[in-house]
């Protein structure tokens, strides 16, 4: 059954026509064309579609897209300011944080989350938050690096001095 | 200043953190319909009917076939690359691997139909109207049943399930050695099955343009030369030049992504059928049961000392699961890939290895990071550790008693490769020291005081990278060549496009290929750019594994700037009035030596480009040089990695509390990349010694972890932070003086971790644990061995 959803993506309001049973993640990829968001799993476990809705980390395979009606949504392609990056993905570059990419937008955005509720999160902390994000590149040593600095910047502190 | 050796951040990165890389399922062409797979339920079945009349009329559909479409119009298997001689000379079995099958499922997950239609949501859903009338008959799944009389035989062509019966080394020596020795150390061990799991599942799109008759093929391929291949050559019989296959932003591979696979055919061939791109895009539990597979060795292993605890001889017998077909490069792993690395470090004189290749009812298995060598390093390590533990003798002292000596090399070993350079000395030392070996006896009292077993292991290794010498490899059963191919063209005003035939799915390859040609050319890196991953640009390519790319894809760079500098020394004398021979190039300009006189790369771009002052006589115009490069030898990375695990005895859980890493890989170009390199090896080699297991019911067949549900990846908590560091011995063959770097953590990591829990649990008596030491496997493994009671 097609039904009309109108929300917000990105500051933009936009509405598409779906199925019922549309997730999130494919109105954002498939009828949207927001390609960042990842699909690595078909059990909610690995992370790469993290999105923030109103506001909260949220895995978009976990949600109807109907189930957005009226909500804001955030994607990757709108955490930069224009050509400005965000200091987390700032921090996941300078970090060598990523290496084939497909996990990064979902550990960007559950980064994000992690910060604003935890601004100054230990290592521990932030392995233990990062439980619903899956990579398998990085071993995630330097993600876990780069979160810890990206939480600093966003602190005001002065991003570290590019490692050796 | 050289940009070789520094820590470069990557290029490629911009795009993956702003969301704008491109992978495959991110395309989608114009008028493209979505493909479904109908995969086997069945293990083993016989297929009876196939009765598809009730999906023409479904909404949305396109187009059904079955394995019997694909036949009546001639298209092929896909082909195995690498022929395996058994002990008496017979070539291995080799059944057909038709994309679709026709009569019979051979295990859970195969192909038996495609559904086209508009939406993939349709395609699914007219899929289930798809009716299969299957036999179902007894599955072979443990390769160690499936040898035995009565198993259930999964080709009539393979009597037994034995695909071959190889061998390797002298048996003669080794047996008259073991004769002699004082102590024989032996060993049954797995090394266990694995799922790769890149994070991008797999996916292709098929097109076919009718104004030209060239089909595209987009695919998640580490090699797209490679699919273009053989797909082209033996699948669907199309000629190189009316096929170009892309392989864009991929998102991790691992191995998983070198073989052709079915799909890629499927949708080529059906974009052509239809005039229409087909798309299909792996769901992950789809991965699960249709991605090649890893590892699945069952071992025996004996290891003969003398009484000065040297090795003198070393006998393997291995037992290596295939699947159920032959996947691209599945048999060259549990032989060349294993066999040949039995000597590790190590300077026993007389090794003999045996491997019987079995099928069985379950997804092919083929080369998963590191291939083989995590494979040999496994046993090897472990029976080192074993040897030591009988003889009461210190295991670094064990293994430094038996390394090659520094001043061996160039070292050849009985079992046929001879190793160019290493100092396992060196690296053991710094590991050691980095891992504070000295005060470990005091931690492991501290732990005991809180209640915890603690343990260290360490595990030396040797790989061989740089995959490799066509002369060789082609000798030993290979189809293939292994060069590489790299095109440099310098463009009129002086930037520079680099072809290269290697490709990146995380290595990083944008960035240090750019520090390469940085280097050679003198050109800002900021005007190059590092091409790859599509064969209608790139001359030729065999791709990535094997830890390969910079050895041997970034030595065809140098060979082509070679090239390109020669050419321009030329055209310089021209411009400069002065001698070939007294034109210097050094740091982007050609100068005449000892003179102010010089021209800049750029310059004399733009002369071979606008050639009104030329040497047309002696020169083409242009700048543009293509080189492919055959290496020498394999390179021969090596390490010592030590890990420090505390086993809570009440619960089973392990934490590692220290994992050190000491690797030599020859010059370092970015090490900021290499060492991104080996936390990821080490992530995956510590998810196969605690997390990782593929398992399938036994009597069924059925994958029971077929999700990330019930498959164990390892997680940011599961895992330390890891301590590296780097000892430099240069490679003497190729001009770089590069070893390669992507597997070794997953080579070292399996033994180490394991040799720090054996060690933990020593007090109990327990001498060995399979992998993956699950918290429920130690758990009842120390219940077991504190009270023979509690054994049932």
């Amino acid at each position: 059954m097609q039904k009309t959803v109108s929300l917000t993506v990105n500051g933009k309001p936009v509405s598409a026509t779906v199925e019922g049973r549309t997730l999130l993640v494919q109105l954002l990829r498939e009828q949207l064309g927001l390609t960042g968001t990842h699909i690595g799993c078909d059990t909610s476990q690995c992370g790469a579609c993290v999105v923030h809705v109103d506001g909260e980390a949220v895995k978009s395979c976990t949600l109807l897209a109907v189930q957005a009606e009226g909500r804001s949504v955030l994607t990757i392609e709108a955490v930069a300011d224009g050509d400005t990056l965000h200091p987390m993905q700032e921090a996941f570059r300078n970090n060598h944080a990523l290496q084939c990419g497909f996990c990064t937008p979902g550990m960007i955005m559950s980064a994000l989350d992690l910060v604003k509720n935890n601004p100054n999160p230990s290592e521990r902390e932030v392995r233990e938050y990062l439980e619903g994000n899956l990579c398998r590149c990085t071993g995630y040593h330097n993600i876990v690096l780069a979160i810890i600095e990206g939480a600093a910047v966003m602190r005001g502190e002065k991003p570290a001095v590019a490692a050796e | 200043m050289s940009v070789i050796g520094t820590p470069v951040r990557r290029r490629e990165d911009y795009r993956f953190i702003t969301g704008q890389g491109t992978y495959t399922d991110d395309i989608n062409r114009l008028g493209q319909l979505h493909a479904y797979i109908l995969r086997s339920p069945h293990a083993n079945a016989r297929i009876t009917a196939i009765n598809t009349s009730a999906v023409a009329s479904a909404p949305g559909v396109v187009a059904v076939y079955t394995g019997k479409d694909l036949a009546a119009e001639g298209i092929g298997g896909l082909p195995c690359g690498w022929q395996i001689h058994s002990k008496d000379g017979s070539p291995m079995v080799e059944p057909p691997h038709p994309p679709l099958v026709t009569d019979r499922v051979r295990h859970v997950g195969d192909q038996v139909a495609v559904v086209i239609a508009e939406t993939l949501a349709q395609a699914r859903d007219a899929a289930e109207l798809i009716q299969v009338d299957y036999a179902e008959e007894p599955a072979a799944i443990d390769p160690v049943e499936a040898l035995k009389p009565g198993a259930s035989q999964v080709w009539p062509d393979a009597p037994g399930n034995l695909c071959y019966d190889w061998h390797l080394g002298d048996l003669a020596a080794a047996e008259a050695a073991f004769a002699k020795a004082t102590r024989i150390v032996r060993l049954d061990l797995t090394n266990n099955r694995l799922v790769p799991n890149a994070m991008e599942p797999r996916a292709a799109i098929g097109e076919f343009d009718r104004a030209t008759g060239e089909y595209t093929l987009y695919t998640t391929s580490q090699n797209p030369h490679v699919i273009r291949l053989l797909m082209g050559a033996f699948v669907l019989h199309i000629p190189e030049a009316k096929l170009r296959v892309v392989a864009p932003d991929v998102g991790g591979g691992f191995g998983s992504k070198i073989y052709h696979y079915a799909e890629e055919a499927i949708v080529t061939w059906a974009a052509g059928k239809l005039r229409r791109p087909v798309k299909w895009t792996a769901e992950r539990s789809e991965s699960f049961m249709s991605d090649a597979h890893g590892r699945d060795h069952v071992t025996h292993v004996e290891l003969a000392l003398d009484n000065q605890a040297k090795f003198i001889a070393l006998k393997v017998s291995t037992i290596a699961n295939m699947g159920a077909y032959l996947s691209t490069f599945a048999t060259c792993i549990p032989t060349y890939l294993y066999g040949t690395l039995l000597a590790g470090t190590y300077t026993t004189p007389a090794i003999y290895v045996e491997t019987k290749a079995v099928f069985t009812h379950t997804v092919p298995v083929d080369a998963y990071r590191g291939a083989g060598r995590p494979e040999a390093t496994f046993l090897l390590e472990r029976i080192v550790d074993l040897a030591a533990d009988e003889l009461g003798m210190d295991p670094a002292e064990l293994r430094r008693r038996n390394f090659i000596p520094k001043e061996a090399y160039p070292y050849q070993t009985p079992v046929a490769l001879q190793y160019d350079s290493g100092d396992y000395f060196t690296t053991l030392d710094l590991a050691l020291k980095a891992a504070d070996y000295a005060g470990f006896e005091n931690r492991r009292r501290q732990a005991a005081a809180r209640g915890k077993l603690r343990g260290l292991g360490i595990a030396t290794y040797i790989e061989a990278c740089g995959i490799a010498p066509s002369a060789v490899v082609g000798s030993l059963g290979a189809r293939a060549g292994l060069f590489e191919c790299a095109a440099v063209r310098v463009h009129p005003t002086g930037s520079v496009t680099v072809l290269t035939g290697s490709h990146s799915h995380g290595q990083g390859h944008e960035t240090t290929f750019a520090q390469l040609v940085a280097d050679g050319l003198g050109v800002p890196i900021e005007s190059i750019e590092i091409v790859h991953g599509d064969s209608g640009k790139i001359p030729y390519g065999m791709g990535t594994y094997g830890s390969r790319s910079l050895a041997v894809g970034g030595t065809a760079i140098v060979k082509a700037m070679d090239k390109v500098v020669a050419k321009g020394r030329k055209i310089a004398a021209h411009l400069l009035e002065a001698s070939e021979a007294d034109v210097e190039f050094k740091d982007g300009k050609f100068t005449v030596a000892g003179t102010d006189r010089s021209k800049t790369l750029a310059e004399v771009a733009l002369t071979a480009y606008v050639p009104h002052n030329f040497p047309h006589d002696e020169l083409e115009p242009g700048l543009d040089e293509t080189a492919f490069y055959d290496p020498k030898n394999f390179t021969f990375p090596s390490g010592a990695h030590i890990a420090e695990v505390e086993v809570d005895p009440e619960t089973g859980r392990v934490t590692i509390v220290d994992f050190t890493a000491s690797d030599d890989f020859g010059r370092i170009l970015n090490p900021m990349i290499v060492e991104g390199q080996v936390h990821g090896g080490l992530a995956q080699g510590i998810g196969q010694a605690l997390l990782e297991g593929c398992i399938y019911d036994k009597e069924t067949g059925q994958l029971l972890t077929g999700s990330y549900n019930d498959y164990a990846m390892p997680r940011a908590d599961d895992l330390p932070s890891f301590k590296l560091s780097t000892n430099v011995t240069l490679c003497t063959h190729n001009p770089l003086g590069v070893k390669g770097c992507g597997e070794a953590g997953a080579i070292g990591a399996p033994a180490a971790i394991t040799n720090a829990l054996v060690d933990a649990l020593k007090p109990l008596g327990i001498r060995h644990l399979d992998m993956p030491a699950t918290p429920e496997r130690l758990w009842r493994t120390i219940q077991q061995h504190r009270s023979p009671l509690a054994a049932e």
